[in-house]
């Protein structure tokens, strides 16, 4: 078909625009310049040979992992008359929406700027400079004086923008009818039921082995767990992403775990990757943001507290300042509804050649950021390495928990699919939360927006955040924040308020993930 | 293949509504767009802004001879636009739709209907917006070759070949190749990341502006 064919060549010419600006390119340039040496390169099949000779050197196969990438992480082309608005997002009233969240951020962070007279940005005098390197491994041990300081937001203050979103086309009626939506969220974005979602997740059915059930203690590791452990080698030996992504489907032995983050997320630390990593480590030692503060205050409201994560606090500061200072995370606001805050340099409002961004990446740390960070910290030791995949997966995954967006993985459709689960398979549970005044997404939204960072014990999390990437979506969140309200369903039956109903979902350290969700989707009668 | 933008006139939509427009509670489910040209024109491609319409079907009249009444015919049917009409899949997309998706013949078109169709009662409104219609615009010039470069004089007797040499057709096929590569390496330009945050050293903010 035409239609398709152009598609498709429209496809290749942008995922060759966007590969040509990257060390691979470069680096494959390269191997091509040196390969030319080698006796069995002819002059007369020229691009036959250098082809034959990348297919058996693993570069084709580099080649095809940041081809996959590319896939995965940005949306397919849109329609030629379309704008750039459209493609960040398609809906007119949600892009109002989150220009709307965002104003009320920039005036939050901007009253706290003139209240508390500290500049958004300062240049660090030379002195403090050496004495930020070197206490660089160890910010933990600073005790600065965050008491004025408060965070930007917290979930629950973007619960109530979700809450409030509203279609201007949508009959949104005042009385109660079949247009009502009877949990919090009133728009009308596609979601899956549960035949769709067992079609999607169907690698997590009865039938199938998972690490998370099958290599328990009573289970004969010769059933699964050996087979899967050898399995998982061979995927990195092939260091193939496309196979590292279907593998993981079923979950990660702890031992391969790290390395098959990094190579489904495309990720090779090449020396110019740890260049760049110190790079921005000078950025932050020269500059001082009011960003920095905010970081800190969360890191030590959240991670320092938390029993699991408070050992990682240094590795957290070392992340997250660098985080703030990398201009390569603007371009993810292309297909990120949210758009990056601007400010001129003093004296120079309004002329455009004094631009720039605040901070320089772009994203304004909320309560509880800190949190996507500190898991990774079991994975990965080196700064840059973890630096890198956390950097990753906020482009990837993480900064839909937080944008006001109708993407299927965004928080919005997160929060509608959790309640439409809820309120079709277990009715007469929602209504009694929703009798007695404890919307059920008041309760999972925390959990959600922090991909359940916090609130399960590490090896869960880890299983779960496997199959975030396995499926390279976040739906599977709702899932399971639905299969916990299932799993404590009696006990939340007999709760007469919101904060018993809380009370009852406040401990999650003992669940343990896989069998929760196979339950949901696969075992329950409907 | 360039396309040029057909001058039409788009009339305002009308609804169809069974029973007393006045009266009636219930919103129209069907609504009809009228495109007239002042020209004949072949059509290429249409392209519009969906907003909120489930459903498309076009119906176009043909000029025909003089003294022919001539009639219309459906040329799509139902073309769905919102997989889901009660949810917001598709329903603010960019649409094209091209000749070759049509039931009939399109190249002498004198007017276009464009019937819009939204079952669900859960939208206050539907349209489409931004009609555009293209034609097929003309074929970019080919480049014109030296004759002797593209008809290579085929009556000249080939050269002795010597032992052990490759056969010279083939050598400068392989040269042309190259050549072409060496060309598309020239002309491919990297886009570096340029990675710094501040202007000239400066990083002194104001506030941040709410633009």
């Amino acid at each position: 078909m035409l239609q398709e064919e152009s598609d498709l060549s429209l496809i290749i010419a942008q995922i060759v625009q966007k590969l040509k600006g990257s060390n691979l390119y470069a680096q494959l340039e390269r191997q091509a310049w040196a390969c030319l040496q080698r006796p069995e390169i002819r002059l007369e099949s020229l691009k036959e040979d250098i082809k034959e000779f990348f297919k058996a050197s693993g570069w084709e196969k580099k080649l095809q992992n940041a081809v996959y990438s590319e896939l995965n992480v940005y949306p397919l082309p849109s329609h030629p008359s379309a704008p750039p608005e459209h493609l960040k997002e398609p809906l007119v009233y949600m892009r109002k929406a989150q220009g709307s969240w965002e104003k009320r951020i920039l005036k939050s962070l901007n009253s706290m700027c003139t209240e508390l007279s500290i500049p958004l940005a300062r240049k660090r005098p030379v002195g403090e400079q050496k004495e930020l390197l070197n206490k660089w491994n160890e910010m933990g041990t600073d005790e600065p004086d965050l008491s004025l300081f408060r965070p930007v937001y917290a979930p629950k203050d973007f619960l109530e923008v979700l809450i409030n979103l509203r279609n201007p086309n949508y009959e949104n009626g005042d009385s109660l009818s079949f247009r009502t939506h009877l949990g919090l969220i009133q728009v009308p974005l596609k979601v899956k039921d549960i035949p769709e979602l067992k079609e999607c997740f169907v690698e997590l059915g009865l039938n199938t082995g998972q690490l998370g059930i099958d290599d328990s203690t009573q289970v004969p590791p010769e059933l699964f767990e050996n087979e899967h452990v050898r399995i998982g080698q061979k995927v990195l030996v092939q260091q193939d992403s496309a196979a590292a992504q279907q593998y993981i489907r079923q979950g990660s032995p702890t031992a391969l775990r790290a390395e098959l983050w990094a190579l489904i997320l495309n990720i090779s630390s090449q020396p110019e990757d740890i260049l760049y990593y110190e790079q921005l480590k000078t950025n932050v030692i020269q500059h001082d943001l009011l960003v920095d503060s905010l970081i800190y205050k969360d890191v030590k409201l959240t991670a320092s507290n938390d029993d699991y994560y408070f050992v990682f606090e240094d590795y957290l500061y070392q992340v997250l300042l660098c985080f703030s200072r990398d201009t390569s995370v603007l371009s993810h606001f292309a297909y990120n509804s949210a758009s990056p805050p601007k400010s001129y340099i003093r004296g120079k409002l309004g002329l455009e050649e004094y631009a720039v961004f605040y901070p320089p990446n772009g994203v304004i740390p909320f309560h509880g950021f800190s949190m996507y960070v500190a898991p990774l910290c079991f994975l990965y030791h080196e700064p840059y390495k973890l630096y890198q995949i956390f950097r990753e997966m906020y482009v990837r995954f993480f900064f839909r928990l937080h944008s006001i967006s109708s993407h299927p993985s965004g928080i919005v459709s997160l929060c509608l699919l959790f309640e439409t689960l809820l309120q079709t398979y277990l009715p007469q549970l929602f209504y009694h939360l929703r009798e007695i005044g404890a919307q059920p997404l008041r309760i999972s939204f925390k959990w959600m927006v922090r991909a359940f960072s916090g609130y399960l014990a590490t090896d869960q999390l880890l299983l779960l955040w496997d199959r975030i990437l396995g499926y390279n979506s976040l739906e599977i969140l709702a899932v399971l924040a639905a299969a916990v309200f299932a799993f404590r369903a009696v006990n939340l039956m007999e709760v007469t308020s919101l904060a018993a109903a809380e009370a009852v979902l406040a401990d999650l350290s003992t669940l343990k993930v896989m069998p929760l969700l196979q339950i949901f989707l696969f075992a329950t009668v409907t | 293949m360039s396309r040029v933008l057909v001058p039409c006139h788009v009339k305002s939509t009308v609804a169809l509504q069974v029973g007393d427009m006045r009266t009636s509670q219930g919103r129209p489910g069907v609504l009809v767009v009228d495109v007239t040209f002042p020209n004949v024109a072949p059509f290429e491609e249409i392209t519009f802004k969906n907003y909120y319409t489930a459903f498309l079907s076009i119906r176009v009249r043909h000029h025909t001879p003089l003294h022919t009444p001539s009639k219309w015919v459906t040329c799509l049917r139902d073309h769905c636009l919102m997989p889901d009409p009660h949810s917001e899949e598709g329903a603010q997309e960019y649409v094209s739709l091209f000749k070759h998706q049509m039931l009939c013949d399109m190249s002498r078109v004198l007017e276009l209907r464009l019937i819009l169709r939204q079952p669900s009662p859960l939208w206050l409104s539907f349209t489409v917006e931004e009609l555009q219609i293209y034609q097929q615009g003309p074929k970019s010039p080919s480049l014109t070759f030296p004759k002797w470069l593209s008809h290579p004089v085929s009556n000249e007797q080939p050269a002795p070949r010597l032992e052990g040499l490759p056969d010279p057709s083939r050598v400068s096929s392989e040269v042309q190749q190259m050549w072409a590569l060496t060309e598309m390496i020239r002309a491919s330009h990297t886009s570096t990341r340029i990675g710094r945050f501040d202007v000239d050293g400066c990083y002194d903010l104001n506030l941040l502006s709410y633009t």
